[in-house]
């Protein structure tokens, strides 16, 4: 069991829920984040003022999954973003997963994930 | 002294005419005075159903479209004005013409110089008075198009096609009818302006949600139908309770006088059709959809006033129920309509501005004795091929010199962003994208 925690770009969200989709995978979780890499800052204006925007507007996708979809959705997740050669595309985080309880059930481990 | 002339003196009191000058104001000055200030007070209700477009269209649309809708309100009652400032006034009302073009030339000036005003309506109002109450409806006509188009019209685009749309095009197809054009020798009958305001308007934002093609994500692969939710349903009821209030000016003003009787029957008529359109809203959304939907209801009240605005004085208080009764129910399933015809109209403005303002129309046929129903539907057809074929044309042109949609990247994140640079809730959590 993984985890898989990807920071991507908030305009790839529809096209990557729409990739995980194809490659059957169901389940995820998005949080509307904050983050800051290597692209270039953004600048907005106020009232005639330009100012530099660093902090940019990320999401922050979490997947658990059985071992054999990791490469489904980091495929999924590339796949989309990989489109320009633009830094501050983001990144994904595998990380291993203890233990997975499904609440309804109490089921554990792979059968609680899938 | 009675009643009537306690009112006047008090009346002459508050606005500066000199009661005791040598000469004592006659009853007709009085009544120039009272005409001239409902007239005043009309425009400025008018005025601010510009503020009620403004909240409705933002509150239909999404959080990151905010800024966007707002620049393009603000933008276009100002260019509204003053392009009928420089030209529109003398294109609708050029004075004696062949009955299909006329232009009294540019800029506006009192005719007879300020001793004339009180001649140039027979004391019901001044040139002045005239004008500007004008200008807020050609200003109103122009603001129709924008919840059409919005979420993904290009910012220049839009301007320019508004620009032109309301100089020349509004007042030219106002002239037909109000400017005592052909339409109006025939007998045509538009009181206050569901054909030549909301029609006109109404097939502007036809031509342009057609030609800019629904917003990303309105339809599925299948074809299927996916609602887009608007972001502020507090925002879009304050702008139809603005709306509603407005109308009292709108149709109420259209009187051209503070002539007591006709007024108080338009106010009813008015009242009674809004009142109306909600109800006939409700009782089609809930039946059809099984849940009560109050953005229907809200458009429901703007179909009902739509409406009743071409016959608000010769339709009775009983038939102006109908009216709008009928009018709730027609935008609800126009709506649906549209949805599945691909036609993406996030406000519902085609819907409410163009469906009910000819129902409206043909209702003055329908439930007036005196007017025809081959007549306001000759009137209905004619204003329809006359923008149709305008508005593709100022449409494709703007479209060729600077293009019509945003991209998709911009769509996605938003014009406030992609258009302004500028974000409408700094400091909330926008949840921008789903």
């Amino acid at each position: 069991m993984k985890l898989i925690i990807a920071v991507i770009q908030p305009e790839e969200l529809p096209y990557i829920k729409e990739e995980l989709l194809k490659k059957e995978i169901y389940k995820f979780t998005i949080t509307y984040a904050k983050g800051q890499g290597k692209e270039i800052p953004v600048q907005e204006v106020y009232r005639g003022l330009s100012h530099e925007i660093t902090l940019l507007k990320k999401i922050r996708l979490e997947i658990a999954v059985n071992d054999e979809y990791v490469n489904a959705v980091v495929e999924a997740i590339t796949a989309v973003a990989k489109k320009d050669g633009d830094k501050g595309r983001g990144k994904i985080f595998i990380l291993p997963i203890e233990e997975c309880i499904r609440i309804r059930t109490g089921e554990k481990g792979s059968d609680a994930i899938g | 002294m009675n009643k009537k002339t306690t009112l006047i003196a008090l009346l002459l009191l508050f606005t500066g005419v000199p009661l005791w000058a040598n000469s004592a104001p006659s009853a007709a000055d009085a009544m120039f005075t009272v005409n001239n200030t409902w007239m005043l007070v009309s425009a400025f209700l008018v005025f601010i159903m510009h503020l009620g477009f403004a909240t409705l269209e933002s509150g239909l649309t999404q959080s990151k479209n905010t800024v966007n809708i707002l620049f393009k309100n603000v933008s276009i009652i100002a260019i509204g004005i003053l392009t009928y400032a420089i030209c529109g006034f003398n294109l609708m009302y050029p004075g004696e013409f062949n009955g299909l073009f006329g232009f009294a030339g540019f800029g506006i000036a009192s005719p007879n110089g300020a001793a004339g005003l009180i001649e140039y309506a027979d004391g019901a109002y001044t040139y002045f008075t005239d004008f500007i109450f004008q200008a807020m409806f050609a200003a109103t006509a122009a603001t129709i198009v924008s919840g059409a188009v919005a979420e993904r019209i290009k910012l220049g685009s839009f301007l320019a096609f508004s620009t032109i749309y309301v100089a020349l095009i509004y007042p030219i197809a106002g002239s037909w009818k109000w400017g005592g054009g052909w339409l109006d020798q025939m007998g045509f009958y538009d009181f206050a302006g569901s054909t030549l305001v909301h029609s006109v308007g109404g097939w502007a934002a036809l031509i342009g949600a057609i030609l800019l093609g629904p917003r990303l994500g309105k339809y599925g692969k299948n074809g299927a139908v996916k609602p887009i939710m608007g972001h502020n349903m507090p925002l879009a009821a304050i702008g139809v309770f603005l709306l509603w209030f407005g109308w009292y000016g709108f149709n109420g003003g259209s009187v051209l006088s503070a002539d007591p009787g006709l007024v108080s029957l338009v106010f009813v008529t008015t009242t009674l059709a809004a009142a109306a359109g909600v109800i006939g809203a409700m009782l089609t959304s809930w039946g059809i959809s099984r849940k009560p939907d109050l953005s229907m209801i809200l458009n429901g009240s703007l179909a009902g006033l739509v409406g009743i605005t071409a016959g608000a004085d010769v339709i009775s208080p009983m038939n102006a129920v109908i009216v709008g009764l009928l009018a709730g129910a027609i935008v609800v399933v126009s709506v649906m309509q549209l949805d599945k015809m691909k036609i993406d109209d996030p406000v519902g403005a085609i819907s409410v501005h163009l469906v009910c303002g000819i129902w409206g129309t043909l209702a003055v046929g329908i439930f007036s004795p005196d007017h025809s129903v081959v007549t306001q539907a000759i009137g209905v057809v004619a204003y329809g091929i006359f923008c149709l074929i305008c508005a593709t044309i100022i449409f494709k042109a703007v479209t060729i010199f600077m293009g019509l949609r945003v991209s998709e990247e911009e769509e996605i994140i938003g014009l406030d962003i992609g258009e302004h640079d500028m974000e409408s809730y700094a400091g909330f959590q926008i949840f921008s994208v789903e």
